[in-house]
């Protein structure tokens, strides 16, 4: 059963059409994306989610129940535009957004310990924002949105201004609250992670969805029946019309051929073919990236 | 409204916790207090300036004596010394100038000259100046020969001097002074200008911090905008409450300690019944002034001062002062709240400034002119349009207002104010998630259409 749903959302700001009945499905404990270009309209469904705006037409559901302005307490957001008071302590900051979420002053405090301590960021606690640096303002506004235990959580470009290290402790960190039950909402750019995190995607696009359902599905859809194969030696293989070779590279010792058959599920013949001429070091479906599917689908549209 | 409550709290907070709101609140009281106690200073301070002044004629006593010394000039009268062996020296002699007069003087006016190493003060020429006028115009009233002379002249001199009293709704005859009205329509209508602009300004800059800084979106995601903008101007107006009244408190403290050791109690109970009397013959003048002899005039007028202020309607005027402060603060800090949420930084926000500050400005000046002519229909009318009315009416308060016309003025003041905050939270609610676009009134127009 899905967690959240928008079924229809129009949304009109003056003549510009935001929205334009755009539905999705989030399953429940499910990474989902949400991916589009700039001003796809991304932004204006997240907050129309997180209800600081309200649709013009269409309905949203949490749980199965009309989506009502109490279920801002379910609901964690981390917005691409974040902030924190740059004058005010940082301990002090946690503490005032825990209680704009329904906290109580001694429950905040409680879990705020908890995760101050698990990101490694409890020296910070007396300092003011602005003596911080932008990756640990991140880390407490990553607190802060996930510290009244949200079921779902909206998670805008998460890891803009986190270094390799930092940006996967955040990983890890989403990974583990789906784990214990929340569900996530993901929305970026970086096709990358959305190729490791997600599992499910939409894509929006001048206001309407123009992609949607499995990633993994997706990209299996895209394939268009080609693999890639890395032998030892100089070899090369001749597929006979049963597949053509898009590509080969001798280099290292190494042959790396890009092959493409006719037919769908011949995996089979090239292995074999490839079998009979020398040692396989590696045999890949050839996917195509989130990334690549997304300029496509684009640009096919506009 | 709990959530309502947590903003307000952090808003008011990290203001009154802020080193400049602190220094502000206690340097103020004191600068307030040293502008009242500073002119009864200056006056017991003049004392201590002595002055001795030697007079010199050429050959002749026509003036002798006719200057009269008070307590702060000497003149004495040298015989037998020419003003060109005095000129020189007369500082090492004590003396602070020289007067010399030529006996040509009753004739000629200007044959009269004071030699000082100092600008001599206008008090002090004044004296001399109205000593001899009198001298010289009896002298030439004797040349008529007229019996009884003197006596008729200490009959016919008089000095008005016009008591104002205004007739409470009682019928009580109070004590009031235009120069105290006045004053309080100046602290009246600066206080609340100053008040709505500061704490307006800063609600304004409060929105534009949130916005800059990003925090706005995260804070919208669990409260309603009308929730964060009505906290916010609602926690500025406590600090705003906050500061005055501890303003208030601590000039009255500062004043009544400094009056009490300064000026005693029992000289002022003195003084109230002497200047009772509003028309005195010169005899009778002497006789007070024989009566009271230590208190000097301005002590006399400023106790009177002091008297008719405690006769103005403080309480009317304070808590009027208090509403218009609350609802004009409302308005113009709904108006501001807009105006941030508008612009994307502090520099842009100038082109929304100026229609705020006409009407303040006009306020300001139609409260100048109230002063001139409390009832005219200018100052009726602004003391009734919202925008104008918080400045206007306090200007008008302190001559008396009919009951009516200030409830006229508070209901319109309530009406407009609720229906300013009602369009600024629809401004407002579209502007903080408006980034990097140059605002313009009729994008603004536009929002207030925006539903939801």
């Amino acid at each position: 059963m899905a967690l959240f749903e928008a079924r229809n959302v129009t949304k009109k700001y003056g003549d510009h059409l935001a929205l334009d009945g755009v539905s999705i499905s989030v399953p429940e404990q499910c990474i989902f994306g949400l991916l589009g270009p700039n001003g796809a309209g991304k932004t204006t469904l997240i907050r129309i989610i997180n209800q600081i705006t309200g649709p013009d037409s269409g309905e949203l559901f949490l749980k199965g129940k009309k989506l009502t302005p109490g279920d801002v307490m379910s609901i964690g957001y981390l917005p691409e535009e974040r902030g924190l008071y740059k004058k005010m302590k940082v301990g002090e900051q946690a503490l005032y957004f825990a209680q704009l979420k329904g906290l109580s002053k001694d429950e905040a405090m409680k879990r705020l310990r908890y995760w101050f301590k698990k990101l490694d960021i409890v020296d910070w606690w007396g300092k003011k924002v602005e003596e911080l640096s932008k990756g640990m303002q991140q880390k407490v506004q990553f607190v802060t949105t996930v510290l009244h235990e949200p079921r779902l959580i909206i998670f805008d470009e998460p890891f803009t201004g986190f270094d390799p290290v930092n940006a996967n402790i955040i990983k890890n960190e989403i990974l583990f609250l789906r784990e214990r039950g929340a569900t996530i909402i993901f929305s970026t750019h970086n096709m990358e992670s959305v190729e490791e995190l997600c599992d499910n995607i939409t894509l929006i696009n001048k206001s309407k969805t123009i992609l949607e359902g499995n990633v993994y599905d997706i990209r299996k859809q895209w394939a268009a029946n080609e693999f890639d194969i890395v032998m030892e030696g100089d070899i090369a293989i001749e597929g006979n019309g049963e597949f053509s070779v898009l590509d080969r590279k001798f280099e290292n010792g190494r042959s790396t051929m890009k092959l493409k058959t006719t037919g769908t599920g011949h995996a089979d013949l090239i292995l074999r073919k490839a079998l009979n001429s020398g040692n396989i070091i590696s045999f890949n479906p050839s996917l195509p990236s989130m990334n690549e599917i997304f300029i496509r689908v684009v640009e096919s549209r506009n | 409204m709990n959530k309502i409550s947590i903003i307000i709290k952090r808003e008011y907070m990290t203001r009154v916790r802020k080193k400049s709101f602190i220094i502000m609140t206690i340097l103020a009281p004191v600068l307030m207090a040293a502008l009242i106690i500073l002119p009864t200073f200056l006056m017991m301070n003049q004392e201590q300036d002595y002055k001795k002044i030697a007079v010199i004629e050429d050959n002749s006593d026509l003036f002798r004596g006719v200057i009269k010394n008070t307590s702060t000039l000497e003149f004495e009268y040298l015989d037998n010394v020419k003003i060109d062996d005095i000129k020189g020296s007369f500082e090492e002699a004590g003396y602070y100038g020289v007067l010399y007069i030529s006996p040509e003087l009753i004739t000629t006016p200007n044959a009269v000259q004071l030699i000082s190493k100092k600008q001599p003060p206008i008090g002090l020429l004044e004296h001399i100046e109205n000593s001899l006028e009198n001298e010289i115009e009896r002298q030439k009233l004797m040349t008529y020969n007229i019996e009884n002379l003197d006596q008729i002249l200490k009959n016919v001199e008089t000095r008005v001097n016009i008591q104002t009293k205004k007739i409470g709704e009682s019928g009580e005859i109070k004590e009031t002074s235009t120069g105290i009205a006045m004053a309080l329509v100046y602290i009246g209508g600066f206080l609340m200008y100053m008040l709505v602009f500061i704490f307006g300004a800063q609600v304004m800059r409060g929105v534009i911090e949130e916005k800059t800084s990003r925090v706005v979106e995260v804070i919208v995601s669990s409260v309603k905008p009308v929730e964060l903008m009505m906290g916010k101007i609602i926690g500025i107006a406590l600090v705003g409450l906050t500061q005055f009244l501890i303003w208030v408190f601590l000039t009255i403290a500062i004043t009544g300690i400094v009056k009490s050791t300064v000026l005693k109690s029992g000289d002022l109970a003195g003084v109230t019944q002497s200047v009772t009397h509003s028309v005195l013959s010169p005899e009778q003048q002497e006789q007070m002034a024989a009566e009271v002899p230590e208190i000097n005039p301005e002590l006399v007028e400023f106790s009177k001062l002091f008297e008719s202020a405690m006769n103005q309607p403080w309480g009317l005027i304070i808590l009027s002062f208090i509403f218009y402060f609350v609802t004009g603060y409302l308005l113009y800090a709904s108006i501001f709240a807009a105006i941030g949420s508008a612009v994307d930084n502090e520099t842009e926000t100038q082109q929304f400034m100026l229609p705020v500050t006409i009407p303040i400005i006009l306020a300001l000046m139609v409260a100048m002119g109230t002063m001139q002519n409390p009832e005219s229909s200018l100052s009726f009318w602004f003391s009734l349009i919202p925008l104008t009315s918080p400045i206007v009416m306090m200007a008008r308060l302190p001559f008396g207002v009919p009951y009516w016309q200030l409830a006229v003025s508070m209901f319109l003041m309530v009406v407009t104010f609720i229906a300013f905050v009602w369009m600024a939270a629809k401004v407002y609610r579209t502007g903080i998630l408006m980034y990097g676009k140059k605002t313009s009134w009729q994008e603004i127009w536009k929002w207030l259409k925006y539903n939801g």
